[in-house]
């Protein structure tokens, strides 16, 4: 079976910084895959050049067996398919938590807001947000505020979602919040990657850990393989760090 | 539901201490201005050529007969603003977003924004109303293309809507990039996520720098009547000559200062509220 998403030695730099070093990942249809590795490893840039918003310099990333790194090529159709949730949320401070959701729905499926209203409605409730939904996000508390940014990405219908270190701007005690959010969008079987710190999540949840490392994926496996017995050096030293 | 609960207010000998306090300078306060305002009414008087001034400056007959005519003129200020406003602000923005094209197919576009803005922001604005306000019309235009009102205004909108652009300009910068990223991630297309994301907030956070050009254009369109229309100020000239006597030109003063004092007051209050804000 082709793999839903696939990236073949995909490289990146900034000026004289090469910060993605031929990337190589098969992420399945219905897959989480879990990246991690240190601060400046490449998890963030890693995630960007998949959803097209930053130009890659060689290599191929292909969605469905169609190459979307195309110099060229509208990176619109492809970013409704692949929705981006990020470390500081993002949400638009001029627009209320449904209209946050709302405006993408609206602007791309050409929808009403009569005909979002029952399905955003769903989402809020789902995510125990029903009774903020007209909130401001300077009025929610950063949780809400990523819960908000998750059912944004959610209303687009993406086929896959990437997270980027979603709950490391969080307080301790609003991570779990956000991550039983996590757990239910997972259960749905939508493809996910996800850049974490969060280990012990990482380990549930992810059928593949991928190890980053200065750019390269050093090692990738199951969490219990990649957890348990790592193979590399640097692996072991990474894990021994954060665990 | 969130209970609001009360911040704490100081309390017995503190209240009445900071009381005192606030006492005192406002004593000091109102102390000093009163020194300040007897000083000027009875010093000035004494000065040798102050009858002289009194009777060419602050002319009560002529005051009373030039204030209604004055009044009338300032309607036409009060119109060409009008009608320049909206023209500048439409001007302004369009200038502003196509400085931040980044298309290089559009690029020329960018570069005559760019161009436009240093050019307009460069000059003097009675030079440009000299030249806009008596070039044009000199090209023998057929009527009411050579009415100096037209070209006299459009001088002030070019004028203008170079800073309203500028101001804008910054005021889309300051917005983090993060949020067009979070916009172009979603699908949106780079004209809506400046349309429902980038300007709604960049125009909110420039509203009290704009506010100002809006005072300063009240008082700007009184240069036109170097270029012809008798507005304000050339009525007041009109009337200083008929009356030999200066006192048109306070009163016309003191019209700009009852629209624009309660303008800029406006301006600062919003920008006070901005700042609270930001906090
Ligand atoms: N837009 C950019 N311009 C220049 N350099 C960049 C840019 N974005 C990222 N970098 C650089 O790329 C490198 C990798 O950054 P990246 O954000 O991908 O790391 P990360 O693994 O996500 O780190 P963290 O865990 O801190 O989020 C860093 O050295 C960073 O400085
Ligand atoms: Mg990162």
């Amino acid at each position: 079976m082709t793999p839903l998403l696939r990236m073949t030695n995909v490289q990146k730099a900034f000026g004289d910084n090469h910060v993605l070093k031929g990337i190589d990942l098969d992420v399945a249809k219905g897959e989480m895959v879990c990246l991690i590795g240190a601060s400046g490893s490449g998890k963030s840039t890693l995630l960007r050049t998949i959803n097209l918003l930053e130009p890659i310099d060689d290599g191929e990333i292909l969605l469905d067996g169609v190459d979307i790194s195309e110099p060229g090529l509208d990176p619109q159709p492809v970013r409704k398919r692949i929705g981006l949730v990020f470390q500081s949320y993002n949400l638009f401070p001029h627009m209320s938590a449904t209209d946050n959701v709302m405006l993408a729905p609206r602007r791309l499926k050409g929808l009403s807001k009569a005909e979002l209203e029952a399905p955003v409605t769903t989402l809020f409730e789902r995510f125990g947000l029903a009774d903020r939904m007209g909130h401001y996000p300077d009025q929610l508390s950063g949780g809400q505020q990523q819960r908000v940014a998750i059912i944004r990405a959610l209303a687009m219908q993406p086929e896959v979602l990437l997270f980027d270190e979603i709950t490391s701007a969080l307080d301790p005690e609003l991570v779990a919040e956000v991550l039983d959010v996590l757990r239910a969008v997972r259960a749905e079987g939508i493809t996910m990657i996800f850049a974490t710190h969060e280990m012990g999540f990482a380990r549930e949840l992810a059928d593949k850990v991928c190890f980053l490392d200065r750019g390269r994926i050093l090692e990738a496996g199951t969490p219990d393989q990649l957890f348990d017995a790592p193979k590399e050096e640097r692996t072991r030293q990474f894990l021994s760090q954060v665990l | 539901m969130t209970e609001t609960i009360k911040p704490p207010a100081p309390q017995g000998k503190r209240a009445a201490y900071e009381a005192a306090l606030r006492k005192r300078s406002m004593r000091i306060a109102a102390l000093s201005t009163l020194a300040v305002v007897a000083a000027i009414v009875i010093l000035v008087p004494l000065a040798p050529g102050w009858e002289a001034v009194k009777r060419s400056f602050f002319n009560g007959g002529v005051f009373a007969k030039t204030f209604p005519g004055l009044l009338n003129a300032f309607l036409l200020d009060i119109a060409i603003f009008a009608w320049s406003l909206p023209l500048i602000a439409l001007l302004g923005l369009a200038v502003a977003i196509c400085r931040d094209i980044q298309r290089p197919a559009l690029y020329p576009l960018r570069l005559f924004a760019t161009i436009y803005t240093d050019v307009f922001r460069g000059l003097p604005v009675i030079l440009v109303i000299y030249l806009i306000g008596f070039g044009i019309p000199g090209l023998g235009l057929p009527r009411p293309w050579n009415s100096p009102y037209i070209w006299g205004s459009l001088a002030l909108i070019l004028v203008y809507a170079a800073y309203v652009a500028e101001v804008i300009r910054s005021g889309i910068e300051s917005i983090h990039k993060s949020q067009r990223s979070a916009a172009l991630s979603l699908g949106l297309t780079t004209s809506d996520t400046m349309r429902f994301v980038i300007l709604p907030q960049a125009l909110r956070n420039v509203v009290p720098a704009n506010m100002n050009l809006v005072v300063a254009l009240q008082k700007d369109v009184a240069l036109l009547s170097f270029v012809g229309p008798v507005e304000i100020f050339r009525q007041a000239g009109v009337y200083k000559s008929l009356y030999a006597n200066f006192t048109p030109y306070v009163g016309a003063a003191l019209i700009f200062l009852a629209i624009t004092i309660p303008a800029t007051r406006y301006a600062d209050y919003l920008m006070h509220k901005r700042r609270r804000l930001e906090q």
